[in-house]
């Protein structure tokens, strides 16, 4: 009873901790894995820690979270993402 | 556990160092305070004995008073039983500090070394300061002698680090009367205060460490419904430290035979049916004066409050339905308003109780025991024959001085 | 110790999902703190964005623990929480992750304080040069002829230079950074991590919200300040100060890019005329002036 206050003082930390992010995208990247050359900049200077350098050194864009800032469009020194835009679902 | 009365040690101490030597005493790991008079003496002291390697602590040389409680703060967030002391302006510098750490539920104890408050400069004693930080969640008591000032601050380390309680506690004693005046006090071994007190448990009610567990404490909340609820615990919290604080002072006083009560302490209180109610080190004045009137017949009892928060309800309630009268005399007062304590006391007594409030002693202006028993003979004596009065604020003021 | 991107920790430090607003310069620089420690500091935040950006209890996107403190606070915590940690024997790092306005102004006594005391933090200074999660005020840091909404015609006053001023407290690590040299900075936070004492890293994150560009520019920003020459890159170290490699060939003034093209992004700087940038431009020759000699008398 008395260490209650801990659930409501304390936080946890778990993804979307300002809910789905996502859908505050109007534009969404969209990479060329084809051209990719899995130089993994776009991983690293995602701020929203929504692209997963894989193994493979593929990139992968988790789009519940990504708030299509374009970073990583700018930053690849190949320009092969796309910055597009989002339609109407 | 010992149940019984344990050797302890007699010395003369001031005040301050008596503070000192409990904090010493509770094995206290992390000091962090910024001098100022009339608290400086508690600081030089700790400095001296973390220097002298009495004690193993680390002292932190702070920049100002906000750090001092914002370092202390950080310690306890860091699993370390920690300390700080200030005085008026000192802790009005940390008031933002103050309510951050109540609210985030760390154990913590502060010694308040009550002042008064410029302009005009002034380091003479008030209780204003430490009536200034009542709403802000931390337990406050207040010593009436040296003795009491160091048993209070050891046994707040018991109070604040229950886990019923998990707030900090503040323990005010008086400014120069109390802090720089040399009294008798016992004080129990080490080895007695180890097992009582015994090391603080960091995880609770959390620990902040690097490559600790991935908690976050004060980030903001999803609603706000949560931060009402937390305010809610927190008065939870408050009540349940009444019965920590009657709690700890029991198994103090099997250890030392002293118990001066729980939140308050009522004298000649069976069978007096008018009382006089008061805090702190000019308790010992009004007494002399309470017993004074008894040899005159007048049955009148003191009643100190040793906790103003939590507030003692139940027990100004409990005075307050067999009495014939209350007088309360406040050393602090709350502008545009009159004294606190009985602007909080009075809402519990009836109107057909007789009731008067005095302002007095302020900026360290001395009250005899003869100014009290004039005051207090005056209100008994127009209670008896006028039947209840109701004044909440009323000035004693002293004779001016040079003229 | 040259560092590979492919080595660096791909751990979520930061989980997706933040309250910060897209491009967001912060998050990009604490991610970088922590591949630099592995995830094992404590951090300590000041009132700033990086109160708000982990988002609402009982969640927090900070993987790693985590005490948020008064505006003014977070050095004095940062003393007792690290004393707290060395006495349990944690010698791990304690990180305060702070703003400008925490460090430069509201808190800057407390900072002070704590680097005198020469305490074992790592302090880095997250610099967006304006008090930005209030709405864009401006700060100590903000840069001279800056829009602000309390500057509105352009701040009068110039920037105090933190990192300089800290060097002069004596503290064993000083060191100057941008998010988009990433290895650079997590080289600096990890020498640093070697040396007990107070370690103070400045580093630029320009928000794209209140410097007024678009937010998927955020590195370009933090690239073209260090390729004009306005922000410099250095490291004091325990007695030497050396400019560091990507700002090496800044010294000479003709290999820096026209500071116009720093500027001309940057709507915040919409009314710095022809003469206010040759200001600019001496401020910028006295800065690396400075610098330049520093490095001389420490070496």
């Amino acid at each position: 009873m008395s260490l209650d206050f801990t659930k409501y003082l304390l936080s946890r930390p778990a993804p979307g901790a300002a809910g789905k992010t996502g859908t505050w995208r109007t534009y969404r990247p969209v990479v060329n894995n084809e051209k990719c050359i899995k130089c993994g900049l776009c991983w690293l200077y995602c701020p929203e820690d929504t692209i997963d350098w894989l193994e493979d050194k593929s990139v992968k864009i988790d789009y519940d979270y990504c708030k299509g800032c374009g970073i990583c469009a700018e930053v690849c020194p190949v320009k092969v993402i796309d910055m597009v835009k989002e339609t109407v679902v | 556990m010992q149940e019984t009365i344990q050797k302890q040690t007699r010395k003369v101490l001031v005040g301050d160092h008596a503070v000192a030597e409990a904090v010493k005493l509770a094995r206290v790991q992390v000091i962090s305070a910024y001098p100022i008079t009339p608290q400086t003496l508690i600081v030089e002291r700790l400095a001296e004995m973390v220097d002298g390697k009495e004690m193993d602590a680390r002292f932190i040389r702070v920049e100002s008073e906000f750090a001092a409680l914002a370092s202390v703060y950080g310690a306890a967030a860091g699993g370390a039983r920690a300390f700080t002391a200030t005085s008026s302006h000192g802790l009005f510098y940390m008031y933002e500090m103050l309510w951050w750490a109540a609210a985030s539920r760390l154990p913590l104890v502060m010694a308040v070394v009550t002042r008064s408050l410029g302009p005009p400069w002034n380091i003479h004693d008030e209780h204003t300061d430490l009536m200034a930080i009542r709403d802000s969640g931390w337990i406050i008591g207040m010593a009436q002698n040296v003795q009491e000032a160091f048993d209070m601050t050891l046994a707040s380390y018991k109070i604040t680090e229950d886990p019923r309680v998990l707030l900090p506690v503040a323990i005010g004693l008086d400014g120069f009367i109390l802090s720089h005046t040399a009294e008798v006090l016992e004080t129990p071994g080490q080895d007695v205060i180890d097992s009582w007190l015994p090391p603080r448990d960091p995880r609770v009610p959390y620990l902040i460490e690097p490559g600790g567990e991935p908690i976050t404490m004060g980030n903001m909340v999803k609603s706000d419904s949560y931060h009402m609820l937390l305010k809610k615990m927190m008065d939870d919290s408050m009540s349940e430290a009444r019965k920590v604080i009657q709690d700890t002072f029991n198994s103090y006083a099997k250890l030392t035979g002293r118990n001066y009560g729980g939140l308050v302490e009522c004298i000649n209180c069976s069978d007096a049916n008018y009382f006089v109610v008061s805090m702190g080190a000019w308790s010992g004045d009004v007494l002399k004066a309470v017993n004074d009137l008894r040899m005159e017949g007048y049955r009148v009892g003191m009643l100190r409050i040793r906790f103003v928060r939590p507030f003692p309800e139940e027990e100004i309630a409990a005075i307050a339905s067999s009495a014939k009268g209350i007088m309360v005399f406040d050393r602090d007062y709350s502008a545009g308003f009159g004294g606190v304590l009985a602007g909080e006391i009075m809402g519990l007594v009836p109107p057909t109780v007789s009731f008067k409030g005095v302002l007095a002693g302020l900026a360290g202006v001395d009250v005899s025991p003869s100014d009290f028993k004039e005051a207090i003979k005056g209100f008994i004596d127009e209670t008896e024959e006028l039947g209840p009065m109701r004044i909440r604020k009323e000035w004693l003021m002293p004779r001016m001085g040079g003229e | 110790m040259s560092i590979r991107i492919d080595q660096l920790p791909r751990d979520k430090f930061i989980m997706p999902g933040t309250a910060a607003c897209p491009g967001c310069p912060l998050l990009v620089g604490l991610k970088q703190v922590a591949m630099a420690l592995n995830g094992k500091m404590s951090l300590v935040i000041p009132a700033g964005c990086s109160s708000v950006i982990p988002g609402m209890a009982p969640t927090t996107s900070f993987n790693v623990p985590t005490l948020h403190v008064p505006f003014a606070s977070s050095p004095a915590v940062a003393s007792g929480l690290v004393s707290a940690a060395r006495i349990r024997g944690n010698n791990g790092p304690v990180v305060v992750w702070a703003g400008d306005g925490a460090s430069s102004d509201i808190g800057f006594a407390a900072l002070s304080g704590a680097a005198a005391r020469n305490e074992d933090l790592i302090y880095i200074l997250a610099d967006n040069e304006a008090y930005m999660n209030t709405g864009i005020q401006a700060s100590g840091t903000t840069p001279w002829m800056a829009w602000t909404t309390t500057s509105p015609n352009g701040k009068t006053e110039d920037r105090k230079e933190m990192a300089l001023i800290m060097l002069m407290h004596k503290i064993p690590y000083v060191a100057t950074a941008s998010i988009a040299y990433p290895l650079d900075f997590i080289a600096k936070i990890r020498k640093a991590n070697q040396i007990r004492g107070f370690k103070f890293i400045h580093l630029y994150a320009p928000c794209p919200p209140g410097q007024k560009f678009d937010d998927s520019y955020t590195i370009k920003m933090a690239q073209l300040a260090v390729e004009t020459g306005v922000w410099v890159l250095w490291e004091y170290n325990q007695g030497k100060l050396t400019i560091s490699p990507p700002s090496a060939m800044y010294r000479d003034k003709a290999k820096r890019k026209p500071l116009s093209e720093y500027m001309k992004l940057q709507g915040r700087f919409a009314k710095v005329d022809a003469d206010a940038m040759k200001i600019y431009e001496a401020k910028i020759d006295s800065y690396w002036n400075t610098i330049l000699k520093l490095s001389e008398i420490y070496r």
